[in-house]
C-alpha cells in the first residue's frame, strides 16, 4: 500500500494511503496531495538508489510520497 | 566574505522553459547556477581573500619591527589580527552547521520525544546502514553528491569538495523549523538536496570555504569523525563525477 505523509511537529502524519486497484483511496490521496500544495508544501518521491525526484502531481505508482516544507538559505 | 544574500524577491521574467527541480531554486532565477566550475571560482576567491587578510596584517607587523623593537606590541597586535580573522570566518563555516540534537521537549515532553522517535525513524530509512552510524554517533547525515560529499545537519549543510581538500560550509534551513522535530529537519534538507543538488546549493548560502583542517578545529568534537569520513568518501570518489559511480561507504 503506497502512502502520502506530511513532515510535521508528530514527525509525520499519514495523509493518505492507497492502492492501485482501489479507486476511492486514490482519489482521496490526490485530493489530499493536492490540498497540500495548495498549503505551500513541497512533494518529493524517495527512490530507492539513494535519489528524489520532485514532484506536482502524485504518482500513483509511488510506495512512498513525502511532504515537506521549502527550506532556505540560512 | 558574505554570499549571497536573497533579499527582497524581484519578479521572475516571462521563462516559457522553467527550471526543473527544487521549486526553492526557481524562485531564486537571479541567482547564478552553481556548478563545479563555478564552486572552483568561489574557492579560489575565498583562497586570495584569506591571504590577503594575513598579508594586509602581517605586513605592517614586520614592517613595524624592521623600524623598531619597540613596536613589538603593535607588531603582534597586527599578528594577532592576521590569524584571527581567518580563524574567525573558519569557526563561523563550523558553526553554521548544528548536528542533530536530542527533542526539546519543552511543556510537553513526552509528546515531543515521541516526535522524536517517529522522525528519527523516517530519517533511518531515508539513509543506508553506515550513514545511519554515522549520524548517530556524529548527528550529521552523509550524502554522496555530484558536486561533493555532504555532511547534513539540522541547519546548514557542509560540502567536502571531490579530492577532500577544500570544505564548504552552507547556510540553509527548513522554513518554520521550529515545530519540527530535530531528524525532520535533516530529512527536509535531505530531500530537497537529493531532489535537486544544484538546487540545493544555489539556495543555500555559502558562508565559507578552505581547508578541512580550518572547520574541523571549529566543529563540536563529537561532529569530527563525520567530516574525516566524508573526506575519505571525496577523495574515493574525486576520479568519478557521477553519483552511482562512488564508492558506497560500506566499502570504504
Amino acid at each position: 500500500m503506497a502512502r502520502l505523509i506530511r513532515l510535521d511537529r508528530t514527525g509525520h502524519t499519514t495523509l493518505a494511503e492507497w492502492t492501485a486497484d482501489d479507486e476511492s483511496t486514490r482519489e482521496a490521496a490526490v485530493e489530499a496531495f493536492r490540498r497540500e500544495l495548495d498549503r505551500g508544501l513541497l512533494a518529493s518521491v524517495p527512490r530507492a538508489d539513494g535519489s528524489a525526484d520532485v514532484v506536482r502531481e502524485l504518482p500513483l505508482d509511488a510506495e512512498l510520497v513525502v511532504l515537506r516544507r521549502p527550506i532556505a538559505g540560512g | 566574505m558574505p554570499g549571497a544574500k536573497a533579499g527582497a524577491k524581484p519578479p521572475p521574467p516571462p521563462d516559457p522553459h522553467p527550471r526543473p527541480g527544487l521549486e526553492e531554486a526557481r524562485a531564486l532565477w537571479w541567482r547564478p547556477e552553481v556548478t563545479a566550475g563555478e564552486l572552483a571560482r568561489q574557492g579560489r576567491r575565498w583562497t586570495v581573500w584569506t591571504a590577503w587578510i594575513a598579508i594586509v596584517f602581517s605586513a605592517p607587523g614586520a614592517i613595524l619591527l624592521v623600524v623598531s623593537p619597540l613596536t613589538l606590541p603593535v607588531a603582534l597586535g597586527c599578528f594577532a589580527h592576521a590569524w584571527l580573522i581567518p580563524w574567525l570566518q573558519a569557526r563561523r563555516g563550523a558553526r553554521a552547521v548544528v548536528p542533530l540534537r536530542d527533542a526539546d521537549g519543552g511543556a510537553d515532553a513526552a509528546a515531543a520525544a515521541e516526535a522524536s522517535r517517529v522522525a528519527l525513524g523516517l530519517l533511518g530509512d531515508l539513509v543506508g546502514h553506515r550513514e545511519r552510524e554515522l549520524l548517530a554517533e556524529t548527528g550529521l547525515a552523509l550524502e554522496r553528491g555530484l558536486l561533493g560529499v555532504w555532511l547534513v545537519g539540522e541547519r546548514g549543510a557542509l560540502m567536502v569538495r571531490p579530492g577532500g581538500r577544500r570544505v564548504d560550509s552552507w547556510c540553509v534551513t527548513v522554513g518554520e523549523p521550529e515545530d519540527l522535530p530535530p531528524a525532520d529537519r535533516i530529512a527536509h534538507l535531505l530531500l530537497a538536496l537529493r531532489e535537486d543538488e544544484p538546487g540545493f546549493a544555489k539556495v543555500a548560502n555559502l558562508g565559507f570555504s578552505g581547508a578541512p583542517w580550518r572547520v574541523r578545529r571549529g566543529l563540536p568534537e563529537r561532529c569530527r569523525p563525520a567530516l574525516a569520513e566524508a573526506r575519505r568518501a571525496a577523495r574515493v570518489g574525486a576520479s568519478t563525477v557521477s553519483r552511482g559511480a562512488l564508492v558506497p561507504i560500506d566499502e570504504l
